[in-house]
């Protein structure tokens, strides 16, 4: 039941700021502050019992019967995964409803109201085990992460926020065509109609199919992740949604493209995405390197920051694919540092947009003069960005190096230097944001440093980023029984068709 | 073959065709002694209400058969019932509409509406080709009096002609195709034809022909491509709670019985017939969607989109009986509240005094902030329309390519996919624009008043797409109840 608390609080909460809304804006705010408080308490007292011993990858579960006719259930079961992204989810919202605070002025209830049904969409994702309650999660959390952008987001809006639902939602398409497809095989050879994940693993099909349909799922996160050729929705959303638009999409949403290649694409298929894997992971390497690239060559501190997050999200993939135990840590700790750290900088690109009112390198400069903690935490976070040890960022991917080392020598290597590059963009625009001379003389009037509520989630987030830089222990014992139980039913589903072939004459 | 009397069962299961009959008359009756537009309207109202409770009572006859023209079973009444409901719910649209016009005698409209009403309830019900074509008639010709009505506007007499030609033309097409089975069979009874198509083997060309011809008919009843082009032109001039009325209940009420007639006279079984509908589906959806991208005007648009979705929803009708039948039954339920909802919304902005509806995109600009409640529906609307999440659209959709995918129609379930993808795109831009800012020349003062009972129809209709859209079950157990 406590799981389903964890999508109800949300959903509710927003009508509820919507409604408050209406009354006084800064009303909202509380609602929201208050809901996903309350999450967060609900959500704190499952890692206690993820860390006890003596049970399975499953800390809590829910099921209801919904659409009994199709054999769909609601049904929602959290592991460690699940858990360490939904608290992520939670953390970072909070931190969006507090950075809005003097950005959003204009309709803040209806504003609150998209932010809490996106985590509600998010948290749902990250719980579902049916596969029709996953793709119903996966589409609603679009429809108000479209709204927080077309309606809230910069000059481009429009243009942005279409695209970003257009490659979300003709992606999502695919995958629910393979989710049928493979429903009705498993109907065929069993005679029973079900959408839930567990029943489905290990489905029996000829190579063929099962290539066909994991390619539908992989579509569809990697559109999300984003992994080249898929990206390019991303720098657009990210530009022009307002500031929180960007901590949840780079925080939150591409994390689910993540999550679904670790939960369904390999247990599912894991023939297939063995033999996929190679091409994954070249997609992976052209990532990395594509996307640190065009950072390096943007004058836009949004669009650098959202192309640092394909180069990012390139290791994640890689680590996917390698599906080495060690590869997949790394993966879940690259997902929580990137979501933090990228979404710190998102939050202080917006915070100097509010302030100099433009996003442009070339009118900055010499910042450090005039908003120095600002600029300091500026300056950490692209070197958490960059991978300096004893930060998240270091450990995840070195992680991921380390297990794709076994799966893939050559790809391994050329993923290395994108580190190198990201030590090049990262170190670029502290340079060209904060040091240096002020490149505007209209600069010189006093801006204000970041304000103390600013301050108190740059403080937390830098904490969280230290922590798991220094000591990610508890992170990876977290998820180590979930990570075991996907490793464990793709073993087993990879296993079953030699079986078949042994027994054959 | 004799006919069956009409017995006491056949008589209480007809019991709300016979009351929807008799409140025309006493609407008629009504208009004669007084001339009073509210009173019209709310005993138009009433009567339609009394009619959709004396369904339920209905029930408990059925199935029975009603003189050889009809049967009241369970998918007649669950299809009569969504007619009626949506005939309801125009009529209170419609109410609030002409409302506005002040003066002038605007009573007749409400006998339109229900003779309109009794000839698309009938149809469902309908397994012969006498009833088959009176419902098709009754309701056709009333349409013709709706569409041209609200006075001065001057696309609603061209939307007219328009409909009355092309029309004609579809009912002789009709006519002629029922002329040819007719010729082979020498019966007009659906099961009949069947059977002895059953026995007669594979179609012959005369048999193929009926067929194709009857199917011309009703795609043009239905607006599916290559037979649409009367739609838009229609549903722009048409005064918008009537274009709602023909997006909703005609629709219906001709698809629910080309269901029954395929699933009696064994349509299905032909493969080059099937081919040519599945064609006629894709080019629906794809034509439908592609189409609808270049109008500026929210009619049309909507027009164009109601072609797609009726190509969607031959996908239902491909698709395997045991899959289809509920799909298209869902489907038609959750197409009702939604296209109700947008055009209801529409009808709530636009005066009839006002030379055009409220129907260029301009009209919607800044809607967010001028009209937050209305905009809420209509986004949700949309978002329906565009089968996302937590709405009836988004479960019709995905009911619909199970039924596809569980029938492996490879080329409709991927035309619809495409299809839904370029929807998005002109849903998307009218959600846009009615974020944005209002336009300069909005003035407040000017607004139309938009009645409580309005927003509290289309309250309904948004609390019921969400409710039937996020907890489907019990409406897909009554489907399979009523239709199983």
């Amino acid at each position: 039941m406590i799981l389903f608390w964890l999508i109800l609080f949300p959903t509710v909460g927003g009508v509820l700021a919507w409604i408050a809304g209406a009354r006084d804006p800064d009303a909202p705010r509380w609602v929201a502050i208050a809901v996903l408080t309350l999450e967060l308490l609900v959500a704190l007292p499952l890692i206690g019992a993820a860390l006890a011993p003596g049970h399975g990858a499953w800390i809590a579960q829910f099921d209801h019967s919904w659409i009994p006719q199709l054999g769909i259930s609601f049904e929602l079961d959290l592991d460690g995964l699940s858990l360490v992204l939904i608290l992520l989810t939670i953390v970072l919202s909070l931190v969006c409803v507090v950075i809005s605070w003097t950005e959003i002025t204009d309709r803040s209830g209806l504003f609150h109201a998209n932010l809490l049904w996106t985590t509600a969409g998010v948290i749902g994702v990250f719980l579902a085990l049916d596969l029709f309650l996953f793709f119903f999660f996966w589409e609603l959390m679009l429809v108000p992460m479209y709204f927080i952008i077309a309606l809230w987001g910069h000059e481009n809006r429009s243009y942005a926020a279409i695209k970003f639902f257009l490659f979300t939602q003709g992606s999502g398409l695919l995958m629910l065509v393979s989710i049928l497809v493979l429903v009705f095989i498993h109907q065929r050879a069993t005679g029973d109609l079900t959408f839930d994940y567990l029943a489905l693993l290990g489905t029996k099909m000829s190579p063929t199919t099962g290539f066909l349909l994991m390619l539908g799922f992989f579509i569809a996160f990697a559109v999300k992740l984003p992994a080249v050729p898929f990206h390019t929705w991303l720098p657009d959303a990210h530009t022009e949604a307002p500031t929180a638009g960007s901590v949840l999409l780079a925080g939150i949403l591409l994390k689910t493209g993540a999550y679904g290649l670790i939960r369904f694409v390999v247990p599912l298929f894991p023939a297939a995405a063995h033999a996929f894997a190679p091409v994954a992971m070249a997609l992976a390497v052209a990532g990395i390197l594509y996307g640190a690239l065009l950072a390096f060559g943007q004058n836009d501190l949004k669009r650098l920051v959202a192309y640092s997050s394909v180069s990012h999200m390139g290791f994640v993939l890689l680590g996917v694919f390698a599906w080495s135990t060690l590869a997949l840590q790394g993966v879940v700790v690259q997902m929580l540092a990137h979501g933090i750290s990228t979404g710190a900088l998102f939050v202080l690109v917006g915070a100097l947009q509010e302030r100099i009112h433009t996003r442009d390198m070339r009118r900055m400069g010499g910042l450090w003069g005039m908003v120095p903690r600002l600029s300091a935490c500026g300056m950490f976070f692209a070197i958490a960005s960059l991978g300096l040890p004893g930060l998240g960022n270091f450990i995840g991917e070195f992680l991921i190096l380390l297990g794709s080392f076994q799966a893939s020598v050559v790809f391994t290597v050329i993923a290395t230097f994108g580190l190198v590059a990201a030590a090049a963009y990262s170190l670029l625009l502290v340079q060209r944001a904060f040091h240096g001379a002020p490149q505007e003389p209209a600069h010189h009037r006093a801006i204000a440093d970041l304000s103390p509520p600013h301050l108190a989630v740059m403080a937390v987030l830098v904490v969280a980023i230290v922590g798991l830089g220094l000591y990610p222990q508890p992170v990876v014992d977290e998820v180590a029984p979930g990570l075991a139980a996907v490793q464990h039913s793709a073993a087993v589903s990879a296993a079953l068709p030699e079986h078949v072939a042994e027994r054959a004459p | 073959m004799t006919a069956p009397a009409l017995t006491a069962p056949a008589f209480a299961a007809f019991a709300p065709f016979t009351l929807l009959g008799a409140v025309t008359i006493l609407v008629m009756l009504l208009i004669a002694i007084r001339r009073d537009h509210r009173l019209i309207a709310l005993s138009t109202i009433a009567g339609l209400l009394l009619c959709c409770i004396a369904l339920p009572l209905a029930a408990p006859a059925s199935p029975v058969a009603v003189t050889p023209l009809f049967v009241i079973d369970g998918a007649a009444l669950f299809y009569a019932g969504l007619v009626l409901v949506s005939a309801l719910v125009v009529a209170a649209l419609s109410w609030i509409y002409l409302d506005r016009v002040g003066e002038g005698p605007r009573e007749e409209y409400y006998l339109l509406l229900l003779t309109a009403t009794l000839g698309a309830a009938i149809l469902p019900a309908s397994v012969h080709f006498a009833s088959f074509f009176l419902g098709i008639e009754t309701l056709g010709i009333s349409l013709l009096g709706l569409i041209a009505y609200a006075g001065p506007r001057g696309s609603a007499a061209e939307a007219g002609t328009k409909y009355l030609i092309l029309s004609g033309a579809a009912s002789a097409f009709l006519l002629f195709g029922m002329a040819l089975i007719y010729a082979a069979f020498g019966t007009m009874s659906f099961a009949r034809i069947g059977a002895l198509a059953h026995e007669a083997g594979p179609a012959d060309l005369y048999r193929l022909a009926g067929i194709a011809l009857i199917l011309a008919g009703v795609g043009f009843k239905l607006s599916l491509v290559p037979f649409h082009m009367w739609t838009p032109d229609v549903y722009e001039g048409a005064p918008a709670p009537v274009t709602a009325f023909i997006a909703v209940v005609s629709k219906i009420a001709v698809f629910a019985v080309i269901l029954r007639f395929f699933a009696l006279a064994g349509g299905h079984a032909d493969a080059s017939l099937r081919a040519g509908i599945a064609a006629v589906a894709i080019l629906s959806m794809l034509a439908g969607n592609l189409l609808a991208l270049l109008q500026t005007n929210v009619k049309r648009l909507l027009a164009y989109s109601s072609i797609a979705h009726l190509g969607y929803l031959l996908v239902a009708f491909l698709a395997a009986p045991a899959l289809g039948v509920d799909a298209a039954a869902y489907y038609l339920a959750a197409y009702a509240v939604t296209s109700l909802g947008a055009f209801g919304i529409v009808a709530l902005l636009s005066a009839p005094g006002a030379g055009r509806d409220a129907d260029r995109i301009e009209d919607y600009r800044g809607l967010f902030r001028t009209r937050p409640f209305l905009a809420a529906g209509l986004a949700l609307m949309l978002l329906s329309l565009a089968g996302m999440p937590p709405t009836m659209g988004f479960i019709a959709k995905f009911y619909l390519v199970v039924a596809g995918v569980g029938t492996a129609l490879f080329w409709p379930v991927a035309a619809l996919l495409l299809g839904s993808v370029i929807g998005l795109f002109y849903y998307l831009r009218l959600l846009i624009a009615m974020g944005l800012p209002p336009s300069p020349e909005d003035d407040p003062a000017r607004r139309l008043d938009v009645p409580v009972s309005g927003r509290a129809l289309i309250g309904v209709l948004m609390v019921a797409l969400v409710v039937l859209g996020t907890y489907p079950a019990p409406v897909m157990s009554f489907i399979k109840m009523m239709l199983g």
